[in-house]
């Protein structure tokens, strides 16, 4: 295991991320409010770059108490990054697609140091996600 | 802990429509290392014709089409679709810029002396690791459905001759398979006539969304000629919101995931019951772009009633089914939420055989070759047969490397570790 400090947490937009790439690891590193994440930039679906798309509200549908359907909406409450390769969503928060739970990102850890920085822990080689 | 120094990590950037194909790819390009002694035939890949479209129009034969195609390119808006009946407000495909390489691939391209395509075709062959690639349209897929059958005649006609005389020259990586103008009949006999020799031309296609029935006897010569020419006949499917029954359908999902399955559904039927197989016996026929899940339904559904109402099927002499093992499929968009029922698919009609690979990049549901060197349950040799092995037998593709090697495509990119 190795701890990578990739820069000042205020650096990050929100929501915003930082993609880096270090000794044949990628990782995408997540602000999102106060909250970080980091997941590998491997997309459990065909592994393709899931970190470097597009940041966005996951969409639901307003049901209304008599259960018709008012249109969709873009959610208040989760945020969503978008694989480029197909269009996979994983929730930013948890790296888990929307309407299938076993499809998920495998996360990274990561915290802040005193000084502010962004920590990541990368793992040992073995432990990192195939091609 | 590690101090941070720049030198220690890069950045890497969001992927958009301005992105490399190459740095799009850089995942498959390193998936691509795992099978670099493979031979890789890519069947479906796709130009945005549109984006060329002046090029093609100036290829159009007839003086007056030509130049409504010109006239109609005043209006602005309308210089990359004149003539053509697609519904541009509706191209939901990229999933509202979700998927950018659906969208555009609008990447700097600076190669003196090639195609702005040819380019962005060599991209995406070396990154996922091609060593050839077979071109189709894309708004042209749905030119079928055009009212006037001489509009598809002469687009098609200005298409073949772009993609014959500018295009596969270019390299010899990239073929081609000719668009039919189904609609008219006598229009594909003189197509075939005139290009069935070009050695660049290694098939012909239907696409199949349109309403015109396969087994008219109008069809004869043309299936005679294909025939002879022992090039294989492709029938590749797409969409078409407008049909009746997809007017049901809400959202784009529903009607893409149905659209493409219901054009094959309906021309292999035709062309079974018909006994298609049994008056062209030596014509090869390639079922592009529905997936493989309707294979054994359709299989199985058509055994089911056909040995009930044989006299409604007399040319017939085996089975539906046997005819449909005799038939070709290419992979894409290859359905493996349940790897069961996908082998059991693969089985119901030799895949080991007839199945090949096919990308259909750069559309947004694409599949790199490692959708097939994934798959659990199939032999190496069954990989390499429907990676690039079945498809040099059916279209007498010389089997050799073409294709830089992985690691070196990796090497010439920053785009991935
Ligand atoms: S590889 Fe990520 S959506 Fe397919």
């Amino acid at each position: 295991m190795r701890e990578l400090n990739i820069g000042p947490a205020s650096e990050f937009d929100d929501p915003g991320r930082k993609i880096i790439a270090f000794d044949g690891v990628e990782v995408g590193v997540f602000k999102l409010g106060d909250a970080f994440t980091a997941y590998f930039n491997h997309c459990p679906h065909m592994g393709g770059p899931a970190c470097q798309g597009k940041i966005i509200a996951k969409v639901d549908e307003a049901i209304a108490p008599d259960r018709t359907s008012k249109g969709m909406i873009f959610s208040k409450t989760q945020t969503n990054m978008v694989c480029p390769w197909h269009g996979y969503e994983f929730d930013i928060r948890t790296g888990v697609h929307p309407g299938n739970a076993r499809m998920r990102l495998r996360p990274v850890k990561v915290h802040l140091s005193t000084d502010g920085d962004v920590i990541v822990t990368l793992p040992d080689a073995r432990e990192r996600p195939a091609a | 802990m590690l101090e941070r120094t720049p030198q220690q990590f890069r950045e890497l950037q969001e992927i958009t429509i301005k992105s490399d194909t190459r740095d799009i790819l850089a995942h498959a390009t390193k998936q691509a290392e795992s099978f670099e002694d493979y031979f890789l035939v890519d069947i479906d890949a796709h130009v945005t014709e549109t984006q060329f479209w002046n090029e093609i129009l100036a290829c159009i034969d007839n003086d007056v089409i030509r130049q409504m195609a010109h006239g109609q390119q005043l209006r602005p808006g309308q210089g990359a679709t004149a003539l053509l009946n697609t519904v541009p407000g509706m191209s939901y495909q990229h999933v509202y810029g979700r998927i950018p390489h659906q969208a555009a691939l609008a990447e700097v391209v600076e190669e003196p002396g090639a195609h702005h395509f040819t380019t962005l075709a060599r991209r995406s062959m070396d990154a996922l690791g091609l060593d050839y690639q077979i071109v189709f349209p894309t708004p042209m897929l749905t030119l079928g459905m055009h009212p006037q059958d001489e509009i598809e005649a002469a687009i098609s006609g200005g298409y073949n001759r772009w993609l014959i005389e500018r295009i596969l020259p270019e390299d010899d990586r990239l073929k081609g398979m000719l668009y039919l103008p189904f609609n008219s009949p006598d229009a594909c006999v003189e197509l075939v006539e005139k290009y069935a020799a070009e050695p660049a031309i290694i098939g012909f296609t239907v696409t199949s969304t349109r309403n015109k029935p396969v087994h008219h006897n109008n069809y004869m010569r043309l299936y005679s000629l294909i025939e002879e020419s022992g090039k294989p006949l492709a029938f590749h499917s797409g969409f078409n919101w407008s049909d009746p029954s997809f007017l049901q359908l809400n959202r784009f999902i529903s009607m893409h995931a149905i659209s493409f399955v219901h054009y094959s559904l309906i021309h292999m039927t035709n062309w079974i019951i018909n006994g298609l197989p049994e008056r062209f016996p030596k014509l090869k026929l390639l079922w592009v772009e529905s997936g493989l899940a309707w294979i054994p339904y359709l299989m199985q559904r058509l055994d089911h009633e056909y040995q009930m109402r044989t006299c409604e099927a007399p040319m017939l002499k085996r089975l539906p089914s046997e005819y449909m093992r005799d038939m070709f499929y290419t992979s894409q968009p290859l359905e493996k939420s349940n790897l069961k029922i996908l082998q059991c698919t693969m089985e119901a009609f030799n895949a080991d055989t007839q199945l090949l690979y096919a990308s259909d990049w750069p559309h947004w549901d694409f599949d790199p070759p490692s959708s097939i060197t994934m798959l659990p349950f199939l032999a190496d040799q069954a990989k390499r047969n429907i990676l690039g092995l079945n498809a040099a037998r059916l279209f007498g593709l010389e089997v050799k490397r073409t294709r830089p090697r992985a690691a070196d495509v990796l090497a010439s990119r920053p785009g991935v570790s």
